[in-house]
């Protein structure tokens, strides 16, 4: 089945969603959602609270199946592989599907250690390796110059910005191929938010990044393409230029000028 | 633009800004006829108060573009509200050089009166006047379908553009003629070309404001196209 809202077919698409519902309990917060996320672009969820948007960046990396009482019915492809299925290891969907939370979660280690955990549960490296590694992640996380050092500080010693810099260099020093970001800059201030935000520009060079946000600037500055979330059902996707120019349905042109209420 | 934002204070702040742009709009279409009703009547002082005129709306331009700046720069608009404030910027750049080719012909007209131009030389300014007419018409109507995001009346004053540029020609055939008649009227009938070439610049303006009304209600840049075209684009 196809989705309705194509993408140029200069794009490749990374992840597949078809059909996907979603349900606490008996509440179904998504409705039959079909969509296409394209490689090594930035993608952005906005909508009104309760839209969506969060539980669907829970889907695509099985952050629900921690709770017995929701479900996801669907498909969720990686390159063709259905990450929802019972017989992928949820531990090799997240080693691929890496995400980042709103506030930040530094582990009560080291900053070092706060990288070296995740690499250490796939991979056992020499010395010499998870050093290069952990210093490839925090360059790439735009943090080596502000910590290198006082690597074995403990994390939460680190600004919030710094921290949450921190919690994306742990994403990716796994080297996953998706990233998702879940409101990674709500809880920091602007200049933080402005490296952040540069960050995910770089990224996008090596992974799929989505983020979602309730900042729709935010969404205009750093994402290729946008998608808007209403009440479980995806109401538009499309290039970011477009959706904030020329929207195609009034509910988001109402949502992203402020209209809404 | 019926729906109202969650900020009063932004709907207020886009009303404020098109009002003051039908002001300004107002003001450039009473100069135009008021150039050429200098011409037609031989008075000075009528041409002399659209060059006073043309400061007020030099001094519009500025104060709504600043505001723009403020708004865009404030509340980071997007979709229709980002496609009216562009409108709009470009929008009071046509008027206000609408306001220019007034002046210019209030200019033209001090000094075909200078040089002891009279009714007693017959000079076609009758046609001059019905051009007028039909661009301060054009110029009337695009401001109406502005203030009512009016596609339709915008496409309308694109199709009859036509009108006003088959004007022009007619009238630079009949002061050819004069010209070659009487060459005594070539300095004069000169300075006529040139007001008659400043009418049909206001109708092209009045249809570059159609062309905006368009993007701010379509989101569609119709520029750079034909009349049927842009029927087909709208549609």
């Amino acid at each position: 089945m196809d989705t309705k809202f194509e993408l140029h077919s200069s794009e490749k698409v990374k992840l597949t969603v078809r059909d996907l519902s979603f349900y606490y309990g008996s509440f179904q917060a998504l409705k039959h959602i079909d969509l296409d996320i394209p490689e090594r672009k930035v993608t952005a969820f906005i909508g009104p609270s309760g839209c969506g948007k969060s539980t669907l960046l829970r889907v695509f990396n099985r952050m629900f199946e921690l709770y017995p009482e929701q479900r996801a019915e669907g498909q969720v492809k990686l390159d063709g592989e259905d990450i929802l299925s019972k017989k992928l290891d949820v531990s090799l969907v997240r080693a691929k599907i890496g995400m980042v939370f709103q506030k930040p979660t530094p582990f009560p280690m080291s900053i070092y250690d706060n990288i070296a955990f995740g690499i250490r549960l796939f991979e056992s490296l020499p010395r010499v390796e998870m050093d290069e590694r952990v210093e490839w992640a925090l360059k790439k996380a735009a943090l080596w110059g502000e910590v290198k050092d006082k690597l074995t500080q403990n994390g939460s010693s680190l600004s919030g910005g710094q921290q949450q810099r921190l919690c994306i260099a742990r994403g990716i020093a796994i080297k996953p191929e998706v990233l998702l970001l879940d409101e990674p800059c709500s809880a920091l201030d602007p200049i933080s938010t402005g490296k952040i935000e540069e960050l995910i520009h770089e990224l996008k060079a090596d992974y799929t990044v989505m983020i979602v946000t309730h900042n729709m600037q935010q969404a205009a500055r750093c994402s290729d393409y946008t998608a808007y979330m209403y009440l479980g059902d995806l109401i538009e996707f499309g290039p970011t230029n477009d959706v904030f120019t020329k929207p195609k349905r009034k509910d988001t042109e109402d949502y992203i000028t402020g209209r809404f209420g | 633009m019926t729906d109202k934002h969650l900020s009063t204070q932004f709907d207020n702040e886009l009303s404020g800004i098109s009002t003051r742009v039908l002001e300004m709009g107002g003001l450039v279409e009473s100069q135009v006829a008021q150039a050429v009703f200098a011409l037609s009547t031989f008075s000075t002082e009528v041409a002399t108060q659209v060059l006073k005129a043309e400061e007020r709306v030099n001094q519009m331009e500025v104060e709504i573009d600043r505001d723009l700046s403020t708004i865009i720069a404030r509340r980071q608009p997007t979709a229709r509200d980002l496609r009216l404030l562009i409108a709009v910027s470009k929008t009071i750049a046509n008027l206000e050089r609408i306001g220019d080719e007034a002046a210019r012909i209030a200019r033209t007209v001090q000094r075909l009166l200078n040089s002891g131009m009279s009714s007693r030389m017959r000079l076609p300014v009758g046609d001059l006047t019905f051009e007028c007419e039909l661009a301060t018409k054009q110029l009337r109507k695009v401001l109406d379908a502005f203030a009512r995001l009016d596609v339709d009346a915008a496409v309308d004053v694109l199709r009859h553009d036509d009108q006003i540029d088959q004007e022009f020609d007619g009238l630079m055939r009949k002061l050819i003629t004069y010209m070659m008649e009487d060459p005594r009227t070539i300095s004069s009938s000169i300075d006529l070309v040139f007001v008659a070439k400043a009418i049909e610049r206001v109708g092209d303006h009045a249809k570059n404001l159609a062309e905006q009304i368009i993007y701010i209600v379509k989101g569609t840049d119709v520029r750079h196209n034909s009349v049927d075209t842009i029927e087909d684009l709208v549609r």
